[in-house]
């Protein structure tokens, strides 16, 4: 599948979320703990060689799962292989929380549930979509109930 | 082999490695294009070839902020994908009819060129795209769950709010939208939302990230002049907008229960409204609603 090598890296590029330099396990058997520089910007997880400038790899964030595992360590699978698992060991507990915590909320589907949350709150205590002020009311993407195209 | 030359490079200090290095969880984007999860949008449209100028017809499919498309319909999977990050879409002069651009900022970035196969569809497709990215949904989950804490806050207090409708705001919420109609004759204020700062970040002394702290206030509002506001000094609201048409139907799935948060400080900007109907009729719009 193509995509554009270019437009990721410039997206490496931009401000992060959160980064920090964390042992990562890739999910291949007989894999080992290496230090990375792991960077999250948008719904993408980076990952850097700690004195390199760009990414070795990244993982979009959607349609996974993050993992407590052991002390320090997290894991991100992804729900067609949930047995094929990254691994991330962290240098504390708090610290694994906070990516733990920080990664769930980082898909693009968790935003537009999220989304989904508050303009219906705002509904029903106010009775108004909130959407409507910009215009926005009818985008697919911010609807309730079943999409179909 | 050339990947362990390029590495051996890479560590000597240079800082770019050679294009195609980079990994990508491929089959999870796969999986993640073809798999039954609702689509933002999706139907024909032609793509100009990067190098030569042919349109190839493909079945592309929005879901969040990646644009993936298939040679066919029914193919089992697709043949590429756009990252729809910091990209401005634009209607565009090209060989085809209902043509539009997806242009990204960086260095030597590919314009990808789109046709839709009718006035409609453009319309949706320019809609749905441009505002796609995750930075835009972002924008707008924050500035819901500020309106929420507001009046959460507001119940729980005595204070009375003056407002003529409930969804009142002094200031501008304006989201980020590229303007496409060219009648507007306004540049594209394609803006990136900042990241927020972050507890003190690791850098490797290479890759740069600069975490530019984010103006956490809204810019002042610049709603329709010689209307007077409430008298709390504060500036005019904008004209609330009209509803724009839109042919997508609806939904998603579940509802979230628990409280989410998007940590975004973010910068608005201007709505444009893509039809590009004329200001003064907004303005009446608002005075008329003002009145009530």
């Amino acid at each position: 599948m193509r995509y554009s090598e270019r437009e990721l890296l410039s997206l490496s590029r931009q401000p992060a979320e959160k980064a920090a330099e964390i042992l990562m396990r890739a999910p291949k058997k007989g894999s080992v703990l290496k230090k990375r520089l792991v960077k999250l910007v948008v719904n993408f997880l980076f990952y850097f060689r700690t004195d390199e400038a760009e990414p070795i790899g990244a993982l979009l964030l959607e349609h996974c799962k993050i993992n407590k595992e052991e002390e320090n360590v997290f894991s991100i699978s992804f729900i067609e292989e949930p047995d094929r698992k990254y691994s991330f060991e962290c240098d504390t507990e708090a610290q694994c929380q906070e990516w733990i915590e920080a990664l769930r909320r980082a898909s693009y589907e968790f935003m537009r549930r999220s989304l989904i949350f508050y303009r219906n709150e705002i509904q029903k205590m106010t009775g108004k979509d909130p959407l409507e002020q910009y215009g926005i009311s009818e985008e697919a993407r911010f609807q309730l109930g079943t999409r179909k195209l | 082999g050339e990947a362990g030359a390029a590495r051996r490079e890479q560590r000597s200090g240079r800082a770019r490695r050679s294009l195609g290095a980079m990994k990508l969880n491929e089959r999870s984007l796969v999986c993640y294009a073809t798999c039954d999860s609702p689509a933002d949008n999706a139907g024909f449209l032609s793509k100009k070839g990067e190098r030569n100028t042919a349109y190839h017809r493909r079945w592309f499919v929005l879901k969040g902020n990646m644009l993936f498309y298939f040679e066919e319909r029914e193919s089992r999977e697709p043949v590429g994908v756009i990252i729809l990050e910091g990209c401005t879409v634009e209607l565009c002069e090209a060989a085809e009819e209902f043509a539009f651009a997806i242009k990204f900022d960086c260095a030597k970035a590919r314009t990808y060129v789109l046709a839709a196969e009718s006035q409609a569809a453009m319309e949706s497709w320019v809609k749905s795209l441009s505002r796609a990215s995750f930075d835009y949904m972002r924008l707008v989950v924050k500035e819901l769950e500020k309106q929420l804490e507001e009046m959460q806050r507001g119940l729980a207090g005595s204070r009375s709010v003056q407002r003529r409708s409930p969804i009142y705001r002094k200031t501008k919420p304006a989201l980020c939208v590229n303007p496409t109609s060219p009648a507007l004759g306004l540049p594209p204020p394609r803006e990136r939302a900042a990241a927020p700062p972050c507890a003190p970040l690791k850098e490797n002394g290479c890759a740069v990230w600069n975490n530019a702290p984010c103006v956490d206030t809204l810019p002042a509002g610049d709603g329709p002049r010689g209307l007077a506001d409430s008298g709390s000094g504060k500036p005019p609201p904008l004209p609330p907008r009209r509803r724009t048409s839109s042919g997508n139907t609806c939904g998603t799935g579940a509802l979230l229960a628990d409280s989410p948060v998007c940590p975004g400080t973010v910068c608005f900007s201007k709505l444009h409204d893509w039809y590009g109907r004329e200001i003064t009729e907004l303005r009446r719009e608002w005075q008329e609603s003002h009145k009530l």
